[in-house]
């Protein structure tokens, strides 16, 4: 059963034609890529499947239900943390409840469970600013969770973050990713981080944006570190360059 | 250890140059290079202070509740202004350049008028305050409000939040810093504007204590009186800057 169904998305920026007929499934459990170069559209896809736009034409399903241009339903992390500064880690990553209408003390109870696995004990009443780049990213991903459990799409998440942290962070991400079974919409510019994190990749390419191809990455879960090292992961590679 | 230092150093220079000030002043007056009728020294102005202490403290008492009422309600007003004006982009094209107009009317020239519409009582000096401390409230605030993060506002309104919302969570606590940089402003200005308007008409305050004694030609209460409202400004300026810290937690620096 297909969680997310976006179909036929076409959209265009006042006379500047975006994305057109783009078509992406996100089936449960799933982490699916959305590889392209910068200004192909990828974002605006997101801002599109999140309900902060509208689409020309086409369509934004979850779960069976029509969800087009209506806010509120999916997660979505954007490429900064934007974490809010004047408010502690547990009140930053509460936020979600809170508009929802939780109470801030039973929304601080429910967010509190989660800190363990996510890597983030002892952060609960610093600041932002407090913590390092890895770690905010992480209290956003927490955050992002703690708003929906289902679908959840993440614009670069890493993509912000040094080579060593970025890496760290993919170890992490699959570790917690094999434990919450959160479905997940990726958008990515990093060909690697791609490979190494999806079930699927689409590759969004052109001016208006389209999907080109989908590609199944075959190797099972939980990948090991190496996994980018294999002559496997070097196939994949080469088949997505010489598409893009 | 080497950023210490200058902090400390920093902090006491400025009370050191009036120490200096007040020493020079004082030899100058002691030597006879200052004539005494013109500008009387340091300490015939603290014995007047300490003559006059009981008299000076009641007037202050009624200075300082018009302060308070008029900055009260000018941050009211100002909050109030900010809030609609970030509303509705055509209330804010409406009034806007009417506030600023307001504040090019020279606060001397509408205070007799306002003492002739409200009479010597405290309302007319109450509205003058307003006048001149809704300004920067408004302002600073507005300010707050249009500066706060695009993507933050994205972010909140994909998950659901409503206006009141976005403005609960972004926009008012993003504001709260350029909120107390024009509260420093406005406190100041409302003990000037209580002056002032207590120098055009009214029965009790330091303004109306500043023309009597100006009247009776006695500098020394005159200067006495002035450094009052000197160091009323700047405790209430303290003020705001602990409150400032106690509302603002996150900008501690506490690494």
């Amino acid at each position: 059963m297909a969680e997310l169904k976006v179909s036929g998305i076409t959209f265009a920026y006042e006379e500047t034609p975006v994305l057109k007929d783009v078509n992406v499934e996100l089936h449960e459990h799933e982490l699916v890529s959305i590889l392209g170069a910068s200004g192909c559209g990828k974002t605006t896809l997101f801002h599109i499947i999140s309900g902060l736009h509208k689409p020309r034409q086409g369509k934004v399903m979850l779960n069976g239900k029509d969800i087009t241009g209506c806010p509120g339903q999916i997660s979505y992390m954007m490429q900064k943390d934007l974490l809010l500064p004047y408010r502690t880690i547990q009140d930053n990553v509460s936020l979600p409840l809170v508009l929802k209408g939780e109470s801030k003390r039973k929304a601080r109870e429910k967010v509190s469970l989660y800190f363990e696995e996510f890597g983030l004990e002892g952060t609960q009443k610093k600041y932002p600013r407090q913590l390092s780049g890895g770690m905010r990213q992480r209290a956003a991903l927490l955050r992002t969770y703690m708003f929906s459990r289902d679908v959840a799409l993440l614009d670069e998440p890493f993509s912000a973050l040094d080579t060593l942290t970025k890496s760290e962070m993919h170890r992490w991400y699959l570790d917690v990713m094999d434990k919450i079974h959160l479905s997940t919409l990726f958008i990515t510019h990093d060909i690697d981080e791609a490979i190494l994190l999806s079930d699927r990749i689409y590759l969004l390419t052109g001016k208006p944006g389209r999907v080109t191809e989908e590609i199944i990455i075959k190797e099972p879960k939980p990948r090991k570190r190496e996994f980018n090292l294999t002559e496997e992961f070097l196939g994949y590679k080469r088949r997505i360059l010489e598409r893009l | 250890m080497k950023r210490k230092l200058p902090n400390i150093t920093s902090k006491l220079l400025p009370v050191a140059d009036v120490f200096l000030l007040l020493m020079i002043w004082q030899t100058a007056s002691s030597a006879g290079v200052i004539p005494g009728f013109l500008l009387p020294s340091p300490l015939e102005v603290s014995a007047a202070f300490a003559e006059d202490f009981p008299l000076l403290m009641d007037n202050a008492r009624v200075t300082l509740l018009e302060a308070f009422i008029g900055l009260a309600a000018g941050i009211l007003i100002g909050f109030v202004t900010a809030v609609l004006m970030d509303c509705f982009e055509w209330l804010y094209r409406a009034v806007y350049p009417l506030i600023v107009l307001t504040q090019t009317v020279p606060t001397v020239a509408i205070a007799p008028l306002l003492v002739l519409w409200f009479g010597y009582e405290m309302l007319p000096k109450v509205i003058l305050i307003v006048i001149v401390t809704f300004f920067p409230i408004t302002v600073s605030l507005l300010d707050g409000f249009r500066a706060s993060d695009k993507d933050t506002i994205s972010l909140l309104r994909s998950m659901g939040a409503s206006k009141a919302q976005i403005f609960r969570y972004v926009k008012f606590p993003g504001a709260l810093g350029a909120f107390f940089a024009s509260l420093r402003i406005s406190v100041s200005y409302a003990v000037v504007g209580a002056v002032i308007s207590e120098w055009l008409g009214g029965f009790s305050g330091l303004g109306v204590y500043m023309t009597r004694v100006k009247k009776a030609f006695s500098f020394d209460k005159m200067f006495a009186v002035i450094f009052l409202i000197s160091a009323i400004s700047l405790i209430l300026m303290w003020g705001v800057n602990v409150l400032q810290k106690v509302s603002m937690p996150w900008e501690e620096e506490d690494r």
